[in-house]
């Protein structure tokens, strides 16, 4: 059961245990044991809400960086990206395959803000060769929600 | 002035209409109305689908296809139906791609009855059998399916109306609208009846990847010594979200292939060529899909069975489409009124069983082609209705 409950969960947090039973077809005590042992198995990491900041602070700036950082042996990205993402600024850091190595999502007030956290964090760091900054201008899609999606059902209300 | 009556064909006049989609063109314009009504899909067609659709059109596949369809399309239909239901079909004369079930349905039974032959009809099911015998100058017999045996057929229902005039058993399993399956058991017993009979079956399949509790959907042409009597009947609305794309089949016996064969070629020419060209990406690529889907109707099944459990309705467990079929005579009202009711004083809209057949009087049949939420909503708008109205 333990696929179909996390994408049941993936898609909407805030269902209940006694919900997901019936829809597994099991009981709401086993779904809480279930759930209670994913998260503490940290496969579970927690429990958010997906909003559309764009409707909302049109004056975030969100930028996806690409780092190129100096050959690393063993555990060396590991430890270049511990220190990248202290930062509160980097929303999210990926190790690449491909002609960069790390990936960043980096959020700021202000174009200005972005830059200055790439030119004066990033680039001074020693093991970083080279970065790329793509601004973001409008998000489609995220964690498989379509931003703006019409909602009208297109169906006849009543087919045979 | 024109006397219209005296010019119309009797046949056809006398068809009755489908009543229920007038009843219900007022939910459309109902605000805040929720429908548990639609028997299609609410998913869209898969996207790598709709792209095949797409390219076909920009490479300008805008002709007529052979008759029969596609050969690309017949020889991964027969691949198909062999890794599925273990049914083999040849692409060259035994397969025909038609304008959805609803065509190959309408040709079998053209092609086969003569005036008087009997088709046997399970009921509760959907519309278009009766209609379509009658039009092709047979008779309807309706065998009436009971909650008690899970809404399948059984052999001895089907003993009691064969008659020497019994041509075409229909078997519309996974059912619309009961959600019924039959099993493997039970089409033995059925081809243990037709065994030494010349009695055809139509076997509608158009549900058959929708099935659920793990029970893997059985084709009648797959049991021992049914393929030479049997057309299979399937297609793609249901299975892969493309109602509206127009899109089914029949498999049969070359004899009878070849008839078919003929009324499809002057009445239709051929099944739409873009729906075509995008069905072979659906037969090759999509069976993730198809399950993921199935995975979802599986969890919205046992929501809406839970609910109407729980109202204190007795609600048969179905295994196959997306239907459930709760029985309602408890509240003492008519299929109808229930209907009416309920779309009056919680805007829910279900259909009155009585649409499928005479017996399905006392049910309503809710479809739960429809997201978790609106189904929660549903349920508790039905619950209070029944809770207002329990005797």
């Amino acid at each position: 059961m333990n696929k179909e409950l996390l994408s049941i969960l993936e898609k909407n947090s805030r269902i209940t245990p006694a919900e997901i039973a019936v829809m597994l077809g099991t009981t709401e005590e086993a779904v809480k044991e279930e759930i209670k042992k994913l998260e503490s198995d940290k496969i579970i990491l927690g429990y958010r809400t997906l909003i559309n900041w764009e409707q909302v602070d049109k004056d975030t700036i969100k930028a996806y960086i690409e780092l190129k950082i100096t050959p690393q042996a063993a555990k060396g990205f590991d430890r270049v990206a511990e220190k990248i993402y202290k930062y509160p600024q980097v929303k999210s850091l990926t190790l690449m395959s491909g002609a960069y190595d790390l990936l960043l999502e980096v959020e700021g007030e202000t174009l200005r803000d972005v830059a200055m956290f790439v030119s004066e964090k990033l680039s001074q760091m020693d093991s970083v060769i080279a970065t790329t900054t793509h601004f973001v201008l409008k998000t489609y899609k995220k964690e498989n929600v379509i931003f703006q999606h019409p909602d009208k059902d297109p169906r006849e209300v009543i087919t045979l | 002035m024109m006397n219209y009556d005296n010019i119309l064909s009797k046949k056809a006049s006398c068809i009755p209409p489908s009543g229920i989609r007038k009843f219900f063109d007022i939910v459309s314009e109902m605000k805040d109305a929720i429908s548990l009504g639609v028997g299609e899909p609410d998913f869209v067609t898969p996207w790598p689908i709709r792209e095949a659709g797409v390219t076909s059109l920009e490479k300008g596949r805008t002709h007529y296809t052979s008759n029969a369809g596609t050969m690309e399309l017949r020889e991964e239909i027969s691949r198909y139906v062999n890794r599925k239901y273990n049914l083999n079909y040849n692409p060259k004369n035994e397969i025909i791609v038609t304008v959805g079930g609803s065509e190959a349905i309408d040709i079998t039974l053209r092609a086969l009855l003569n005036p008087g032959d009997e088709v046997l009809i399970p009921e509760p099911s959907f519309v278009c059998y009766k209609p379509c015998t009658i039009l092709a100058g047979g008779v309807p017999v309706p065998i009436v399916t009971e909650e008690k045996d899970n809404f399948r057929l059984t052999k001895e229902k089907l003993l009691e109306k064969i008659t020497d005039r019994t041509k075409v058993l229909i078997l519309p399993f996974p059912n619309n609208p009961t959600g019924a399956i039959m099993e493997k058991e039970d089409l033995e017993a059925i081809a243990s009846v037709l065994r030494d009979t010349n009695i055809i079956v139509l076997s509608d399949e158009i549900y058959s990847e929708l099935t659920y509790n793990g029970k893997k959907h059985v084709s009648f042409a797959s049991i021992d010594g049914m393929w030479e009597r049997t057309v299979t009947i399937n297609g793609f609305s249901k299975a892969f979200a493309m109602t509206g794309w127009r899109l089914g089949y029949l498999a049969a016996p070359a004899p009878l292939c070849s008839v078919m064969y003929k009324i499809h070629q002057y009445a239709i020419m051929c099944a739409p060529t873009t729906s075509q060209l995008a069905a072979v990406e659906a037969l090759k690529n999509c069976d993730g899909d198809v399950e993921n889907m199935c995975k979802e109707y599986n969890q919205r099944r046992r929501v809406l069975v839970d609910g109407f459990r729980k109202m204190g309705l007795s609600c048969f467990e179905p295994e196959g489409a997306f239907y459930v079929f709760p029985n309602i005579s408890s509240l003492g009202y008519s299929s109808e009124d229930f209907a009416k009711k309920l779309l009056e004083e919680e805007k829910v809209a279900v259909v009155p069983g009585t649409a499928f057949g005479e017996c399905g009087e006392g049910f309503v049949r809710c479809s739960y082609a429809y997201s978790i939420e609106s189904i929660q909503e549903a349920l508790k708008r039905i619950g209070n209705f029944v809770e207002r109205h329990k005797k």
